[in-house]
């Protein structure tokens, strides 16, 4: 019947509903739901994601973003010279991200001992912190750094429900 | 994406001019009323599925807020508060100065004295023994990165758990069910004298299974060796229990039928538990139904620990002992918040469960006790036969930026080995202690006597402060005799001469209303360092002192670890601090009294301490006599 080709479509539509809201619910639980949900809704991973998932999107998301910080800061060598100080330091602490704070976190996720993700999630936040000092109020990464803290922050929220 | 308001009802086909007339015959509308009803009925199917779906996913209560409610709750009670909690603040209050770490700085971090390998990250202590003649600690290690990861089991022998010597690893991962780690586990020792290994594997799949490995050769006895056991694993998640949320086994105890038990860590919920096993073999368990013990809303427990302590005999026991004499500790890791926690109380042999004396501090719960009050973690003991000893390891872990870690090559350390026994006097603590042989490194000392006023702070001269091990006793005379607080006072280490960057280890005692003295151990690193990229909490704990008793403290100092002992052992805080100029030659000693009107008398002895010189073992290491204890 008609009707109940319809009445199935509603139910399927709800369902669907519920689904997409694993991410805004989860996202209600950290500090900052307009950016969680932004962050993983824009991946085609995150609709189908665990807890355990989104936490990987998102820590994939502190990867990228410290990949694009790093060039940001090699392009300001040459344009801010007098920077340099600093852009060493911010160069330091960057690298530590990627090649320390994003594997650890990705192996401690998915092997299920959250507390070393954590760990690598909330160095991610202090490492951009120490950057942005560096530069005594004058930052040109302002940005840059502003965000990954607040991703961090998003982060370690997730990564915390898996305790 | 659809939402409620754009599902517009289905229109049955009735007439529209039937719904103004008010009295329309009932036998001409028969059919309609039915199909509303199988509509309704599908539209609350529907509605109801929705309900269960979103809300299967349990309503996080652990957020930030929760966070901040246990740090406060933590602060009434004057324990130590999450230390994550003050990375935060960094963005907010920088105090100033831009910062940068050199390696003259980052290379007097190692410690002197504590066990730690050459490079890289550690964690958890695993199956710690004496065997043959050697002390043996084995520990998680990554032969990779200065962070967590690709973990291995280190190896390191030692004659009097204070001189150690590196070995080769002793697990590696390589087998499908350790792959992706070799993890935590506990030695036993069988009747014949012959050890048994079971530690945690994370499998190719990343499940969390239970394996046994014996000596390869029993006659080798550095142990280098190692042999897992072809059947492995021999426990794999129970059914009920998640993949990974089973890890950690414990040393095995005999049962009073001839049976060996062991008890695995886990967690239903947020409920943290401790799953029994028996076992004749450790080839094949039974499962018990029924749990050693467990406390909600504690999370996972992760590297629990069993043992019988003696109510009335100095020395510790057995694993397998038990009887009217004995208490038992249940002590686990809670994965939430980074502390270890331990009850006293009683085990019932018959079923393998376990009741604490005071279950408003049970395992787990904040205001409980703990094994110390500062950063200690994935704590695990063992029975000493050849002195007849019962001996706590515990995981000190870096408070700094991992950039920091990645730059000096290394992260975390041991605490000193220490002795653990039943407080006779109050009958509801521990009292630890740092190994005896910890005093074959104490060189020159020197003897003060002095005796402070309120508000004064004093130079202490004992040259070199970054390497020293300090017994003090206080006393306390005036101060109000209304209600008020007596101190804080204490020592300053690890300061520079003006004071710029100090850590304070101190007493502070507080009158009640009762004008019942109430005391508090602490360690205040807030100020120990300039850098902005390091955790600078202040720990402290309530420390019980009995009528007539002095107050007591120890301070072990290493560089960049601290462990501080109250009252004989009653209360112990450890603490890793950063000084960027308190080093080296800079390091100075102070004591303080803060107290507004009353005077601290204080006697005390500071020794300079020898390192312990660890390095890899060599065929000459076997010809060294260590001096004894």
């Amino acid at each position: 019947m008609k009707k109940m080709v319809v009445v199935m479509m509603i139910m399927m539509v709800m369902v669907m509903v519920s689904e997409a809201s694993m991410i805004e619910q989860t996202c209600k639980e950290t500090p900052d739901f307009n950016l969680c949900v932004s962050l993983l809704d824009s991946d085609p991973r995150g609709s189908s994601a665990d807890t355990s998932g989104l936490a990987l999107i998102l820590v994939d998301k502190i990867k990228g973003l410290a990949t694009k910080t790093l060039k940001e800061i090699n392009s300001l060598y040459k344009k801010r010279p007098e920077l340099k100080q600093a852009l060493d330091e911010c160069s330091r602490r960057y690298k530590t991200i990627l090649k320390a704070d994003v594997p650890e976190a990705i192996e401690a996720i998915s092997k299920g001992v959250p507390k070393f993700g954590e760990d690598g999630v909330i160095d991610a936040g202090v490492e951009a912190a120490v950057c942005e000092g560096e530069f005594k109020g004058k930052s040109p990464l302002t940005s840059l750094t502003k965000s990954m803290q607040k991703v961090s922050n998003v982060t370690r929220a997730i990564v915390r429900m898996l305790l | 994406m659809a939402s409620s308001e754009s599902l517009l009802p289905v229109t049955s086909q009735h007439d529209p001019l039937s719904e103004s007339s008010s009295n329309s015959i009932p036998e001409t509308r028969r059919g309609k009323p039915i199909h509303l009803v199988v509509y309704s009925g599908f539209l609350l199917i529907a509605l109801y599925i929705t309900l269960i779906v979103t809300h299967t996913r349990p309503v996080r209560t652990k957020g930030a807020n929760d966070e901040k409610t246990a740090a406060s709750r933590a602060r009434l009670a004057g324990v130590s508060e999450k230390s994550n909690d003050h990375i935060w603040k960094i963005s907010d209050d920088r105090e100033g100065e831009a910062f940068a770490w050199n390696n003259t700085m980052l290379s007097w971090q190692r410690t002197a004295f504590h066990f730690q390998p050459e490079k890289n990250w550690m964690n958890d202590p695993d199956g710690p023994l004496f065997y043959k003649g050697w002390y043996h600690f084995f520990y998680q290690y990554n032969p990779n990165a200065a962070v967590w990861g690709d973990i291995v089991w280190g190896h390191a022998v030692s004659k009097d758990l204070i001189h150690w010597l590196h070995l080769p690893f002793a697990m590696v991962p390589d087998q499908w069910y350790d792959a992706n780690g070799v993890w935590t586990g506990s030695a036993t020792f069988l009747d014949d004298g012959s050890i048994v290994m079971l530690y945690t594997g994370s499998t190719d799949k990343f499940v969390q299974v239970q394996n046994l490995a014996y000596p390869e050769d029993p006659n080798d006895p550095l142990l280098l060796k190692w042999t897992k056991f072809s059947g492995n694993p021999v426990l794999e998640p129970p059914p009920g229990i998640g993949d990974k949320d089973f890890r950690d086994p414990t040393t095995a105890w005999k049962t009073s039928d001839g049976k060996w038990r062991i008890t695995i860590g886990s967690k239903i919920n947020r409920t943290g538990i401790s799953l029994v096993y028996d076992t004749v073999d450790f080839k094949t368990y039974e499962k018990h139904d029924i749990l050693l013990h467990h406390v909600p809303n504690t999370g996972m427990w992760e590297c629990v620990d069993f043992y019988p302590v003696s109510k009335t005999k100095h020395h510790g026991l057995d694993t397998s002992v038990n009887g009217p004499d004995v208490r038992h500790i249940v002590k686990a890791s809670m994965d939430d918040t980074r502390i270890d926690h331990f009850a006293i109380g009683t085990y019932y042999d018959s079923n393998g469960t376990w009741v604490p004396d005071n279950p408003s501090i049970d395992v787990g719960i904040s205001t409980g006790l703990r094994y110390d009050y500062g950063k200690f973690y994935a704590s695990k003991t063992f029975y000493d036969q050849h002195k007849g000893r019962r001996i706590l390891w515990g995981w000190i872990g870096e408070s700094d930026s991992e950039a920091a870690d990645v730059q000096k090559g290394w992260s975390s350390v041991q605490a000193i080995p220490r002795t653990v026994v039943l407080d006779k006097k109050t009958r509801k603590n521990l009292i630890q202690w740092p190994v005896k042989e910890i005093e074959s490194l104490r060189l020159r000392s020197k003897k003060f006597h002095k005796k402070i006023g309120p508000g004064t702070v004093v130079p202490v001269d004992v040259g070199p402060a970054d390497q020293i091990d300090i017994e003090a006793d206080c006393e306390t005379s005036g101060g109000a005799t209304l209600r008020g607080a007596l101190g804080p006072f204490g020592f300053s280490i690890l300061a520079d001469q003006s004071l710029s960057e100090q850590t304070l280890v101190y007493f502070y005692v507080t009158k009640g209303k009762d004008s019942k003295l109430k005391t508090f151990f602490c360690t205040d690193t807030s100020k120990s360092t300039m850098a902005n990229d390091v955790v600078k909490p202040v720990y402290g704990s309530f420390v019980p002192v009995l009528k007539g008793e002095k107050l007591t403290m120890r301070i072990l100092v290493d560089h960049s670890i601290v462990e501080g002992f109250g009252q004989g052992g009653r209360t112990c805080i450890t603490s890793r601090v950063y000084p960027t100029k308190a080093i080296y030659g800079a390091t100075k000693l102070f004591l303080f009294n803060n107290a507004i009107d009353a005077t601290v008398t204080a006697s005390f002895k500071v020794w300079q301490m020898n390192s312990a010189f660890i390095h890899p073992y060599s065929s000459v290491d076997d010809l060294v006599v260590p001096s004894s204890t």
